[in-house]
């Protein structure tokens, strides 16, 4: 039933390699535009929060297709932008990473600012009391405090993450998705045993991350 | 210290208060609303270098929005702030820098909940007042022994007493070498046999002669350690007297009333 996988004609691997690779790079980018977001969100500069504010409900509310989609005509076809990408695959690659930062961010946004509003507004008053700026009340005492907060709907905005680089498959990107398209193709007859190995490869990456940071949640949280 | 101390009283027999020239902190006409609620009405305050005022009154007086004017946490509708000679400014640094020379002690402590004692009090040293690290634990460790608890340094907060934790608290403030101390209600989040411990610590700071506004229920501090009580009802300061001629021959009705409440029942 799994002969196809001793075929050597299929790089799983390989594959699953890249989406690992797509689902790293787009956690940490989003994780960081994340986190600009959400100090544009609660900053005092009102045309900041306004900014924030807007892209955060436009992006989250479009389809993550529509992004990625958007971001190989748009970006790549018509302004003719390809990130220092040289094949084909490689251009999927990067423009499918920008675009997952750019709707994945506006979760870490959230999820962030659900973590400040855990933060007691005296944590911030004292800071500013003692002369801090701005910024380092926000890095130095509200964010350490909001990330601790909020690792465990990280954990969940990661693991969607890891899901969503299934439709960088839509732009060429040669991750899981697009390698399960191929083999259901010429697989037909194992059907059900192809989408098993692509379930379970998926559950192999996001089972840990899910495990692993709920322990670090229990660890990390601030004891009031 | 010597000349900022003149004004100051010895524990238990406050003098009379002169109004030296040498003002630290003075609100001329200072007025704020919340909404419709008019809670500072023209507010005139004036507080030496060296002095301890106490700020008593019922609630919802505007006792605390006053304590909290004075470094900004409240912004104030109309009126001017001034301290040591440079008025209040609105926003940005000049405002971070002002606020770094007044230190503020709050009801519910607010130490940060993240960072252990030790890291509390070295935190404003070192990102503020750009200390190196070695300096800033130094002092640190000097003052939280001073304020006595330095056994506690590497504990959390949380893992702290309240009135420990308020200790910490003054021990954060005085970390940044401030030309004024600020109490909003230092003692009125703690377990009654926690309120000795942090008042010994204020009366210590009075004595050596720390310029201190102090919003209060403990009116034994007051009659000990204060230079001034300042009575405010309704957004008003009704009274201003020296602890003795105000515990003992309050003029206005409403200072009359307010302390046959609290003295006897």
């Amino acid at each position: 039933m799994f002969d196809f996988l001793d075929s050597g004609q299929y790089d799983l691997l390989g594959a699953f390699w890249v989406t690992a690779k797509l689902a790293l790079y787009s956690a940490i980018g989003s994780l960081i535009w994340g986190t600009a977001l959400v100090a544009m969100r609660v900053s005092p500069v009102p045309l900041m929060r306004a900014f924030g504010t807007a892209y955060v409900n436009i992006v989250r509310n479009t389809p993550l297709t529509v992004v990625i989609v958007a971001c190989l005509l748009g970006l790549n076809q018509t302004l003719l932008i390809t990130l220092g990408g040289q094949r084909s695959e490689d251009i999927g690659f990067r423009l499918a990473v920008l675009g997952l930062i750019a709707y994945t961010g506006t979760f870490v946004c959230e999820a962030l600012r659900s973590g400040i509003n855990t933060v007691p507004p005296g944590q911030a008053e004292a800071a500013r009391a003692l002369g801090m700026s701005f910024t380092q009340v926000l890095t130095l005492v509200v964010l350490p405090q909001a990330f601790r907060a909020a690792v465990t709907p990280l954990a969940n905005v990661l693991i969607a993450l890891t899901k969503n680089t299934t439709v960088a498959a839509a732009i060429g990107a040669a991750e899981a998705a697009f390698l399960m398209k191929e083999m259901i193709e010429n697989e037909a007859d194992a059907l059900f045993a192809v989408f098993a190995v692509f379930a379970f490869g998926f559950i192999a990456l996001t089972l840990p991350t899910g495990l692993i940071l709920g322990w670090a949640a229990k660890r990390l949280a601030v004891k009031r | 210290m010597s000349g900022e101390s003149v004004s100051k009283s010895a524990p238990g027999g406050p003098e009379d208060t002169p109004r030296a020239a040498d003002d630290l902190v003075v609100l001329t006409g200072v007025n704020k609303h919340f909404g419709a609620l008019h809670v500072l009405q023209d507010i005139d305050l004036t507080i030496s270098r060296g002095e301890v005022v106490v700020v008593i009154g019922p609630s919802g007086s505007g006792k605390s929005t006053l304590c909290r004017t004075i470094n900004r946490l409240e912004s104030i509708d109309s009126g001017s702030i001034s301290i040591d000679g440079k008025p209040l400014p609105a926003e940005g640094k000049e405002l971070a820098r002002l606020r770094s020379d007044v230190g503020m002690v709050f009801q519910s402590f607010n130490l940060f909940a993240h960072k252990t004692v030790l890291e509390n009090v070295m935190l404003g040293q070192i990102k503020v007042r750009r200390t190196e690290k070695k300096a800033a634990e130094a002092k640190a460790r000097a003052l939280l022994d001073r304020v006595g608890v330095g056994t506690q340094a590497d504990k959390y907060p949380a893992q702290l007493s309240g009135g420990q934790q308020q200790r910490v608290a003054i021990a954060r403030a005085l970390a940044m070498g401030p030309k004024v101390m600020l109490f909003d209600e230092p003692t009125s989040a703690l377990d009654p046999e926690m309120i000795n411990e942090v008042l010994e610590v204020m009366q210590q700071l009075a004595r050596d002669g720390m310029t201190m506004v102090v919003v209060t229920h403990e009116m034994g501090f007051a009659r000990s350690a204060a230079n001034r009580v300042v009575f405010m009802a309704d957004g008003r300061i009704v009274e201003q007297a020296t602890p003795e001629e105000f515990f003992s021959n309050p003029r206005s009705d409403r200072a009359k009333d307010f302390l046959s409440k609290i003295l006897h029942h």
